[in-house]
């Protein structure tokens, strides 16, 4: 493997290979800027376009295609954890370790699922929406399967719709969001023809699937594996056989390289000017760290932070119109799937909020705050680094994240202690 | 938690005394003023008011911001038979109608350790700290429970202490991590081999039992380590704990005897027998302890301690990679300086599988951030001893503040000037280890009982700096 430290600096560094990551790499890179981008999985796409052989439609092919042939370097496979000194970043991949040194960073690092604990979700086979989606598509199979979707956010249709093709039986969706809240959003929908689309495409392939809103899992049950869920539907209790629970509860961004930067963070989001620079000069941010807000705002908001990056302010400026637009669909998915009070009383005493390290609910109540329930309870501290319990004790108690430190990802002893050159 | 707590017995007291409870409309106002009433002034009347737990004297007006849902009440209480006829108002939030002897500034696990012991010899304490139980530099600490030589003073105080964590260690609960798992002093070549030696000899004149292993001996307790260690000390009673659990069971010992806590409560002044929080109220105690770690000189002036900054990292579960606590014998050379940046190999596991890698320490450093020139040197040395660690994946890293002495010694006892302040800490790197014995020391010294080990080498009144006497 080529030596992939540059001690030249790039003009333009991007991290995250989602869609935003690449609009912003190829913006820039079309305008003549040294760019380089990085991410952790083997291939470009992120969590949408997930899977290189997949067809993911007309919008994918053509943003994998000027990522290919724009003259970009690229770093996949390899997961940015540290800054040790502003101006260079260090990423690991699964045998090395190189650094890499830039003049302006644009950090699109996605988003990830939300879980909320219940009673039984650590039962095998109770596993996150996106996270099954990813599993299938890398070989896991679900046909003949019963899989119950449950929580809250469009990604539950999504992925509904696509077990559903590899020939899952999908015998619910539950959709935690009152028919209210959600047919305001439908509403909302028909100012936007491209979101139009979609949702009817997706509206054929779930067809047959029952969809339930105002309901939520309560329990999983099963001896060794998951064999039942118990739902709350409409205020009534239902027990439904299934071999998997596919789960989620909505997104949340990945913000901690962001804040290892020093970059404002307000509300979970980090805060950027009309360019998508953050308060960190040189240092811009797309995607949904920004504001849960699709495929779509992603995709304009990366292009203005690539144009931005190099200069190109006039171009920039051309797409604020189209990302104003994609911000209201981000503000009504907001609205829509905002999680309802009643989640709060999920967990039972028992029951395990922080897997990693095996703390109960139980242990976390006598706290006041996330740090005290750290220090005390070892909540937060096993190597997902406060990942999954974090956002759902946020929920549960409205406690605030703890201050990041490096590594940003669990990353090895001697990648840490490498001597950074010039320092 | 505390008014959960304290709701039901104040209840009772209140009866008891036949206080008079009066609700006063807290709908308009967001402050209240505390003042002495003109007809109580007389001899052996005293005018107090009691807030959150806190007994304080009327003796000139405060304002005191107070919560909607605090029942305030105006009191008169007659207190046995010598009928002191006092007159203040309460809050039921915590409310406790007696004066405290000992309020203690700092609930790390030196002040934990105060007020367990206080509790235990029957004095009312309380205890304040700006955050929580456990979250300076106990929260930062390794808690390698040590006995080190570094001088007499510090062999008796590390030595002391030690055998009291032994003497509680059936008390203590599961999260406190207590695992007396042995330190090896390795040594890299021939001339550590000689002070492994002296060291050896000097524990064992004084009963600590030692173990001299030679280069065979430790490559087989400790595989991972290099090969070609020269060898090293096994001292077999030495162990490891969690800090912060520990803090929270010595002072819910504490509190079980009364001890009253008081949270996110920031300290302004201390002195004369009273503690000032920033909202404006006012603890009284007949003794102030100073037990606020490194930020012990901000309110005590004059007293000599610097912040020492260390960085440490953890690692995921590896069970079984290590089974001692290591450190270099070249550690020694870092402790001491007391100067330059100095880094050390020492590593510990934990009982969760989990290795702990440190130390580093310097001078000068303000700030908490995460230092890469330290980080690195601190890495690579533990790589040079452990060339295994390098592969280990690297979970977290911190850093923490050492309350430092010039003579690597502790403050415990009084401190000149004020008859009612009291200093415990300066406890560098060895606060865990020695925090029983301060606490043991210094309440010998409030009460007057015979303290254990001779006390004279932490008085506070040898690191006085000039401004003290001006
Ligand atoms: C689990 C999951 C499944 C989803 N499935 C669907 C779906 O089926 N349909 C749909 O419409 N929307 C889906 N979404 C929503 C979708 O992710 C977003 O709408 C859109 O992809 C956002 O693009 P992005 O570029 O901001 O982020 P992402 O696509 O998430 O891309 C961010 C990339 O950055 C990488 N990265 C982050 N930090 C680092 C680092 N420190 N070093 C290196 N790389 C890093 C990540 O691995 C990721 O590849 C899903 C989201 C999630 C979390
Ligand atoms: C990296 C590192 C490793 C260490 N390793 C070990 C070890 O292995 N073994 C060992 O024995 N020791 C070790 N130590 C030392 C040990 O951690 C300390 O000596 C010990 O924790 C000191 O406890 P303390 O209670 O005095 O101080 P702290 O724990 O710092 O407590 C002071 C408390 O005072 C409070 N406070 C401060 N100012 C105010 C104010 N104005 N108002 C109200 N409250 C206030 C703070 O909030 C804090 O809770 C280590 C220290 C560090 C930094």
């Amino acid at each position: 493997m080529m030596d992939k430290d540059s001690q030249q600096p790039f003009d333009v560094l991007v991290i995250g290979a989602g869609p935003a990551g690449m609009a912003a790499a190829v913006r820039a890179a079309e305008r003549g800027g040294r760019v380089g981008i990085v991410d952790d999985n083997p291939n470009c796409g992120g969590q949408i376009w997930r899977g290189a052989e997949d067809d993911h439609g007309q919008e994918a092919t053509a943003w994998s295609s000027r990522l290919r042939n724009a003259d970009i370097t690229k770093l996949f496979g390899m997961r940015v954890f540290h800054q040790p000194e502003t101006g260079v970043l260090l990423a690991e991949g699964t045998d090395d370790v190189c650094e890499l040194r830039y003049t302006n960073l644009v950090l699109a690092t996605g988003a990830r699922e939300r879980f909320l604990p219940f009673p039984g979700w650590t039962l095998p086979n109770v596993m996150g929406a996106g996270g099954l989606q990813a599993m299938v598509k890398s070989g896991l199979p679900v046909r003949g399967k019963r899989v119950v979707v449950a929580g809250t956010g469009p990604l539950l249709l999504a992925v509904a719709a696509y077990l559903r093709k590899q020939g899952a039986e999908i015998p619910i969706i539950c959709e935690q969001a009152s028919w209210s809240s959600l047919a305001r959003f439908g509403v909302g929908l028909l100012g936007r023809p491209g979101k139009i689309t979609q949702g009817l495409q997706l509206k054929k392939e779930l067809a047959e699937i029952p969809f339930a809103a105002n309901s939520w899992p309560i329990g999983a049950h099963g001896g060794q594996v998951l064999e039942s869920v118990t739902i709350s539907r409409g205020g009534k209790t239902e027990v439904i056989a299934c071999d998997f629970l596919a789960c989620g509860f909505h997104l949340v961004p990945n913000v901690e390289l962001q804040s290892l930067l020093g970059c404002q963070i307000s509300g979970g989001f980090v805060q950027v000017d009309e360019f998508q620079q953050t308060s960190v000069q040189r240092v811009f941010c797309a995607g949904e760290p920004t504001g849960i807000g699709g495929v779509e705002l992603a995709l304009v908001e990366g292009q203005i932070a690539g144009l931005a990056a190099v200069g190109e302010k006039n171009a920039a400026q051309k797409l604020f119109g189209e990302r104003r637009e994609s911000h209201r669909f981000a503000r009504m998915l907001d609205r829509a799937f905002r999680l309802r009070p009643e989640l709060r009383s999920l967990p039972s005493a028992e029951t395990i909020v922080c897997r990693c390290e095996d703390v109960p609910y139980s242990r976390l109540q006598e706290h006041r705050s996330w740090r005290a329930a750290k220090l005390h309870s070892r909540c937060g501290m096993g190597p997902c680094q406060g990942r999954v319990c974090g956002p759902a004790t946020q929920f549960l108690f409205q406690w605030n994240p703890d201050s990041v430190r490096p590594p940003v990802f669990p990353a090895r002893v001697g990648s840490l202690g490498r001597v950074v050159s010039g320092l | 938690m505390l008014k959960m707590q304290c709701a039901k017995p104040i209840r009772k007291r209140l009866r008891k005394r036949n206080i008079k409870r009066s609700r006063v409309p807290l709908s308009k106002t967001s402050s209240v003023i505390f003042a002495p009433s003109a007809d109580l002034t007389t001899e052996g009347k005293e005018e107090f008011a009691v807030l959150r737990g806190f007994h304080f004297k009327l003796d000139r007006a405060v304002m005191v911001p107070v919560q909607r849902h605090w029942i305030l009440s105006t009191l008169s209480v007659e207190l046995g038979k010598d009928r002191i006829g006092a007159r203040g108002y309460a809050l039921r939030d915590g409310m406790n109608a007696a004066t405290y002897d000992v309020v203690i500034v700092g609930a790390g696990i030196v002040g934990a350790a105060c007020a367990d012991e206080c509790a235990r010899r029957g004095m009312r304490v309380a205890v304040v700290d700006r955050e929580m139980v456990g979250s300076g530099a106990t929260a930062a600490g390794m808690g390698h429970i040590v006995v080190m030589d570094d001088s007499e003073a510090q062999f008796a105080l590390t030595r002391y202490s030690q055998q009291l964590w032994q003497a509680l260690r059936r008390d203590l609960p599961e999260d406190v991590e207590y695992d007396q798992c042995g330190t090896i002093w390795v040594a890299a070549d021939e001339e550590e081999m000689a002070e492994v030696r002296r060291k050896h000899d000097y524990y064992a004149q004084r009963g600590v039992p030692t173990l001299v292993v030679d280069s065979e001996a430790l490559q087989r307790l400790e595989p991972n380590l290099r090969d070609g260690m020269a060898g090293g000390l096994l001292v077999a009673e030495d162990a490891v704990l969690y800090p912060p659990c520990a803090a929270r069971f010595l002072m819910e010992r504490a509190q079980e005897l009364g001890a009253q806590l008081q949270l996110g409560a920031p300290v302004t002044q201390i002195g004369e027998g009273r503690v000032r929080l920033s909202d404006g109220v006012e603890i009284a105690g007949g003794m102030v302890v100073n037990a606020a770690g490194a930020w012990a000189p901000e309110l005590t002036r004059g007293m000599e301690i610097k912040k020492r900054k260390g960085h440490l990292v953890i690692t995921d579960r590896y069970p079984g990679f290590l089974r001692h606590q290591l450190v270099e014998l070249g550690y020694l050379k870092s402790a001491h300086s007391v100067t330059s940046d100095s880094v050390a190999f020492n590593v510990q596991p934990r009982r969760t599988g989990q290795i702990l890698i440190g130390s580093s320490r310097q001078y000068g450093a303000e700030h908490g951030e995460v230092d890469q020139a330290m980080l690195t040197r601190m890495l690579r040395r533990a790589q040079e001893y452990m060339p295994g660690l390098g592969q280990m994946s690297a979970v977290r890293t911190w850093t923490g503040f050492r309350a430092a002495t010039p003579d690597k010694l502790p403050l415990i006892g009084p401190w000149p000037g004020d008859k009612s302040l009291f200093l415990a800490t300066g406890h560098e790197g060895l606060g865990i280890t020695t925090s029983l014995a301060s606490a043991r020391i210094l309440v010998d010294q409030i009460t007057g009982a015979k303290p254990e080990i001779p006390i004279e080498p932490y008085l506070p009144s040898r690191a006085v700096k000039e401004v003290a006497h001006a």
